[in-house]
C-alpha cells in the first residue's frame, strides 16, 4: 500500500504539485436497529478508497476514487493537480502552510472487546432486552434500540515525507421510547437522543451503557410526559444536564471557534462566526467559572485520534479560560493568520472528502458545585434533560433548543415533570449567566456522531465533556 | 469505467450468485465535482468518483443487508453471501411479503453531456464571472458550483432490472457587505441552463438592499416567504407526515385527518417525478415505477406515499417512493410540487401594508412533528415592507411556528415557481404570503 501512496505523491509532483498528500481509507460498519419487536436493520458495509489533496500554482485541488489501483491513482493524482490549476485561475494569493513535523508512526485505538468478534445473537439479545422492556410499558407507542460499530484503517502520506497508519474502532448504542396520545407526541432516550452515545472504544463501551437497566425509566417518563404540565413561558433559572450541555457547547462554542468558519470559508453553507479575530483574548465569552478546552487526547472519547488528516499530532488547548475567549481550532492553512502552527483539527469524512477544521473533544470543564447544590439554590426554575431539537443563527449567536423533558424546581426542590420545554438566548449572554457548574464526579464525555459541515456535506464524529450547569434569567417556553 | 453497462454487469453478478429466496441489488455510480469559493476566490475544489452496491437478501421472511464499494466479482459475491448470512441471524419479519415484481417503467435518463463533461476550468470561469459582479459592488462572495451525474440501477431475483442516469448542476452564492448579505441559487440538469448572471445579480441586489438593517421587535407579522424559505418549510412538512410509515405509526399530522381540510384551500402539494420541473428518477429504490401522489389538494389531506413494505400493511400498491434499504424513515417524496397562485411576487409586496419579506431560512428544526412546530432563523435578506414598498433591511429574526397553522393563513401564492434543493430530492415551489407568522426572537445582525 505504501508503494501506491508514494506513486500518487510522485505523479502529483511530476504533474506540477508543490504539496500533495494522500489518504487511503477502509471503513467497516455494522448496524443493528430493533423497533417495536422487529429487527429493522441488521447490516454490514465496507467502504474503500483514496483521496489526493494537492497545491499547484498556489491553489488547492482534491480528487478521490473508490478504485485503489495503480492506473486510477495516477488518473486521480493528475485530476487533483488539474483541479488545483483551475482553482488558481481565481485566487488572491498563494496558499501557504504552517510547518509540520515529519512523522512516521502507527496508532491503533485501544479495544478491550472487538465488536466484530461479538456474535450477532449476543448483540441482538442485548438490544432486545432493553427494547422489550420499553415496548411492554403501558402507554408506549414506539420502542427502539440500536447499536453501531465501525473500524477505520487509514494511511496518510505526504510529499513532505510523513507516513502514518491509524486504526480506530468506534462503538455506540442507545434506546428510545415514544408515547403518542392524540396530537401529543413525547419521547425519552438513553443515554442520549439522536442515536445514543458513542466512543472510540470496543464493544465494552456498549456493555457499559447497561441499556436494559435504564429502559424502564425512560419508558415510564415518556408516558408520564403525556399528562405532564406544559413548559411555562418567561425568564427563569435553568439547569441543563450534561447531555444537553454537550450540544450547547457544540453549537455555541465548538462551531464558532472553527477558524475556517471565522475566516468566511463556510459562509455560504452554515455561515460564519461571531468570534471574529479581534475578539481573541479580549472577549468575555462567559462568566469567570466557564472554562472550555479542546482535547483530542481524552482516552476513549469519540473525538480522539493520534494524528489529524494533515498528519498533525492530537493536542489539547484552551478555548475559553476563566470566561475569556482564548483560542481557535486551526489547520496548517489557517494557523499562520494567528502566527501559530496547526493545533491539529483537520479531519475528513472518509476518503472522498477534503479535510476541514472539525471539532475534536470540546469540553466544558468541571466546576466545584453539584447538581444537588445547584437545585438547592434555585427558588423558581427548571432542570432540563436530553436534546430534542436544536437551531442557531449563522453567526452562532441566537440559539433555541428543545429538550425531551424538564422538571420544575421550586424552593430548592425538584418537582413536577414539564413537557415540551425549550429555551433560547444569545451565546455570550447565556454563558455569562452561568453561575454554577457541577464537579468532576458528575462530568462525562458525550459522543456526537452527526456533526455536519462543508460542501459536499461531511459528517464528523466529535465529543463534548460536560457536567450539569446552571444559568440565570433564561427565556423559556418560546412559542408556547 | 463508470457506465450503465458496468452497473448492469455488477447487478447481474450479484443476482446470479444469490442463494437467498429473494435478493435485491441497488447499484449506484457517481462522478461529482464541486468548486467552492469564499472571500472572492476559490478555496476548495474537489471531485469524487465512487460506485456502490447494496444487497437485500430475503431468506423466508428474514432480511439481511450488506453493502460495499468493492465491485470486483469476488467482492460482490462475498457481499451477497454476507447479506444472506445476516438474514439467517435475524428473526422473521411478518410484514415482509415479497420484493416487487417487474412492472413497466417509463425509461428516462435526465442527463446532459455538458454537465457530465464540465471541467474544473469551466466551473472556475463561471465562478470568476460571479465574483466579478460581487467585486463590482464592493461585496464578498461565497458559494459553491457543482456538477456531476449519478447512475442508479436496481435489480432483483424476480426479474426487476432498471437503470437510469441523471446529471445535475447547482450554483449558489451568498454575497456579503459589512452589515448585510444576499442569497441566490439555481439548479438544473444541464449546466448550460445555470444562469450565472441572474444568480450573481440577485444575490448582489439583496445584499445591497439590506445594508444597515434595523432592529424590529419580534411578534406576529404578515410574511412573504420567497421560494427558498417555502422549500425549507415544506421539506420538513413532508419528512414529518407525507410518508406512510409516519402515518401508520401515528406520528404524522395527517393522522385521522385524511379527507379533512388541514390548511388553506389555496394550498395543494403533490409529488410527481415526471414533472418537467423536478429532477426525478423514473423508479424508486425498490425498482417500482414512481406514481404521482397528491398529499394536500385545495387544503384537504388526501394521502401519503408508499413503498412495498408500508403498502402491504395497508393493502394497497406501492406508489414508488421507497428509499434505499434498510430505511427506518419509510417512504418519502423526492419530487415535491406546490401549486402556483395567480399573483407575482411584486404584486404580493405591493399589496402589503406592513409585512416582512424573507429570502430564506437557516438551521430550521422541528420541535413537534404532529403540531408541526418549526423553529429557525431568517438569513441573507430579510426586509420590512411598508405601504407596498420594501422599505429597509431588518436584522434577522427567529421564528417558532406551526407549519400547518402557517399554511392555514396563506393569503397569496405567486404564479412564478422555482425548483430548489429539498431535504431529499428537489421541490418546485412558489412564494407564499402568510398572515400572523410568529417571530419569537431576534439576533444582532
Amino acid at each position: 500500500m505504501k508503494e501506491l501512496a508514494l506513486l500518487a505523491l510522485d505523479v502529483a509532483k511530476t504533474h506540477g504539485a508543490t504539496y500533495a498528500d494522500i489518504r487511503i481509507i477502509e471503513r467497516q460498519n455494522e448496524a443493528i436497529i430493533i423497533k417495536n419487536g422487529r429487527v429493522e436493520e441488521l447490516g454490514t458495509s465496507t467502504n474503500y478508497g483514496f483521496g489526493i489533496r494537492v497545491i499547484a500554482d498556489g491553489a488547492w485541488g482534491f480528487a478521490g476514487s473508490f478504485l485503489v489501483e495503480r492506473a486510477e491513482i495516477e488518473r486521480i493524482a493528475r485530476l487533483a493537480v488539474d483541479t488545483a490549476k483551475a482553482s488558481a485561475l481565481v485566487k488572491h494569493k498563494n496558499v501557504t502552510l504552517a510547518p509540520a513535523p515529519i512523522i512516521t508512526d502507527s496508532f491503533t485505538s485501544p479495544v478491550q472487546k472487538d465488536p466484530f468478534n461479538v456474535a450477532i445473537q449476543d448483540k441482538l439479545a442485548l438490544l432486545s432486552e432493553a427494547e422489550e422492556i420499553i415496548r411492554k410499558t403501558p402507554g408506549v407507542s414506539i420502542a427502539s434500540a440500536s447499536m453501531e460499530m465501525a473500524r477505520q484503517k487509514k494511511i496518510f502520506a505526504s510529499l513532505e515525507g510523513s507516513y502514518i497508519e491509524q486504526e480506530t474502532t468506534e462503538c455506540g448504542a442507545g434506546i428510545h421510547a415514544m408515547a403518542i396520545s392524540g396530537n401529543d407526541i413525547q419521547e425519552r432516550s438513553y443515554p442520549n437522543s439522536h442515536g445514543g452515545d458513542s466512543a472510540t472504544a470496543g464493544y465494552e463501551f456498549i456493555e457499559s451503557l447497561d441499556l436494559g437497566k435504564h429502559a424502564a425509566q425512560i419508558a415510564e417518563e415518556a408516558v408520564q410526559l403525556l399528562t405532564a404540565k406544559e413548559c411555562p413561558s418567561g425568564e427563569m433559572t435553568i439547569i441543563l444536564d450534561g447531555s444537553q450541555l454537550a450540544l450547547q457547547v457544540h453549537e455555541s462554542c465548538g462551531h464558532p471557534v472553527e477558524l475556517d468558519r471565522v475566516l468566511g470559508m463556510e459562509a455560504s453553507f452554515a455561515g460564519t462566526s461571531f468570534l471574529t479575530l479581534e475578539k481573541l483574548d479580549k472577549l468575555r465569552y462567559g462568566s469567570p467559572i466557564v472554562n472550555i478546552n479542546a482535547d483530542a487526547t481524552i482516552p476513549g472519547a469519540l473525538g480522539t485520534f493520534a494524528y489529524d488528516d494533515e498528519g498533525i499530532p492530537a493536542q489539547h488547548f484552551d478555548i475559553v479560560k476563566d470566561g475569556m475567549f482564548k483560542g481557535y481550532l486551526t489547520s496548517r492553512e489557517t494557523a499562520p493568520i494567528l502566527e501559530q502552527t496547526s493545533n491539529g483539527c483537520m479531519r475528513a469524512d472518509g476518503w472522498g472528502r477534503l479535510p476541514l477544521i472539525r471539532m475534536t473533544n470540546i469540553n466544558l470543564l468541571p466546576g466545584d458545585s453539584s447538581l444537588a447544590e445547584m437545585i438547592d439554590d434555585v427558588k423558581d426554575g427548571m432542570y432540563l434533560s436530553t436534546n430534542r431539537s436544536w437551531s442557531i443563527d449563522d453567526k452562532r449567536l441566537n440559539f433555541q433548543f428543545a429538550t425531551e423533558i424538564g422538571w420544575e424546581i421550586k424552593n430548592g426542590k425538584l418537582g413536577a415533570v414539564i413537557k415540551n420545554p425549550n429555551y433560547t438566548g444569545l451565546t455570550p449572554e447565556f454563558w455569562n449567566s452561568c453561575d454554577a457548574i457541577a464537579g468532576q464526579d458528575e462530568w462525562r464525555v458525550w459522543g456526537l456522531a452527526n456533526c455536519g459541515k462543508g460542501e459536499p456535506m461531511q459528517v464528523s464524529h466529535v465529543a463534548h465533556g460536560a457536567a450539569p450547569a446552571r444559568f440565570r434569567n433564561v427565556k423559556v417556553g418560546v412559542g408556547r | 469505467m463508470i457506465d450503465v453497462k458496468r452497473i448492469e454487469e455488477v447487478m447481474r453478478v450479484a443476482v446470479e450468485h444469490s442463494s437467498a429466496d429473494q435478493l435485491e441489488v441497488l447499484a449506484s455510480a457517481k462522478e461529482t465535482a464541486l468548486t467552492r469559493f469564499s472571500n472572492n476566490h476559490i478555496h476548495q475544489n474537489v471531485s469524487e468518483t465512487n460506485m456502490g452496491l447494496s444487497i437485500r437478501a430475503a431468506v423466508g421472511q428474514r432480511l439481511g443487508y450488506a453493502s460495499t464499494n468493492r465491485l470486483d466479482a469476488d467482492s460482490v459475491k462475498a457481499m451477497v453471501d454476507r447479506a444472506t448470512e445476516m438474514a439467517a441471524h435475524r428473526p422473521p419479519d411478518d410484514r415482509f411479503i415479497s420484493l416487487p415484481s417487474p412492472k413497466a417503467t417509463l425509461k428516462r435518463d435526465l442527463v446532459a453531456s455538458s454537465t457530465v463533461d464540465c471541467s474544473p476550468e469551466r466551473r472556475a470561469r463561471q465562478v470568476e464571472k460571479l465574483i466579478r459582479v460581487a467585486e463590482a459592488g464592493d461585496l464578498t462572495a461565497a458559494g459553491a458550483f457543482s456538477t456531476g451525474y449519478d447512475i442508479i440501477g436496481i435489480a432483483n431475483t424476480l426479474g426487476v432490472m432498471e437503470t437510469t442516469v441523471v446529471s445535475d448542476a447547482s450554483l449558489k452564492t451568498v454575497m456579503m457587505a459589512e452589515t448585510s448579505s444576499g442569497y441566490s441559487s439555481a439548479i438544473a440538469v444541464d449546466v448550460d441552463d445555470i444562469d450565472v448572471d441572474r444568480v450573481a445579480s440577485e444575490a448582489a441586489e439583496k445584499a445591497r438592499m439590506s445594508i444597515d438593517p434595523i432592529d424590529i421587535k419580534p411578534g406576529p407579522y404578515t410574511v412573504i416567504l420567497e421560494p427558498d424559505a417555502v422549500a425549507d418549510m415544506i421539506s420538513f412538512m413532508a419528512f414529518a407526515g407525507f410518508g406512510a410509515l409516519s402515518l401508520q405509526e401515528g406520528r404524522s399530522f395527517m393522522k385521522e385527518r385524511l379527507g379533512q381540510e388541514i390548511v388553506s384551500p389555496l394550498i395543494s402539494i403533490w409529488d410527481d417525478a415526471f414533472d418537467d420541473h423536478t429532477i426525478g428518477l423514473p423508479f424508486d429504490f425498490e425498482g417500482v415505477p414512481r406514481q404521482k401522489v397528491s398529499f394536500i389538494e385545495n387544503g384537504i389531506a388526501k394521502g401519503v406515499c408508499y413503498d412495498t413494505y408500508t403498502a402491504a400493511k395497508d393493502g394497497v400498491e406501492s406508489t414508488g417512493h421507497g428509499l434505499p434499504a434498510p430505511n427506518i424513515h419509510g417512504p418519502l417524496p423526492l419530487n415535491l410540487i406546490v401549486g402556483a397562485g395567480d399573483v407575482s411576487l411584486g404584486e404580493m409586496v405591493k399589496s402589503s401594508e406592513r409585512a416582512i419579506l424573507v429570502t430564506r431560512f437557516h438551521y430550521t428544526n422541528l420541535e413537534d412533528p404532529i403540531k408541526t412546530t418549526l423553529t429557525g432563523m431568517t438569513r441573507d435578506g430579510t426586509f420590512l415592507i411598508e405601504n407596498g414598498v420594501i422599505k429597509t433591511g431588518i436584522k434577522n429574526l427567529r421564528f417558532t411556528q406551526s407549519i400547518l397553522e402557517a399554511l392555514s393563513c396563506v393569503e397569496q401564492i405567486s404564479s412564478e415557481r422555482q425548483m430548489k434543493d429539498a431535504f431529499l430530492g428537489t421541490i418546485y415551489v412558489p412564494a407564499l404570503k402568510i398572515r400572523d407568522f410568529n417571530f419569537t426572537g431576534a439576533t444582532q445582525f
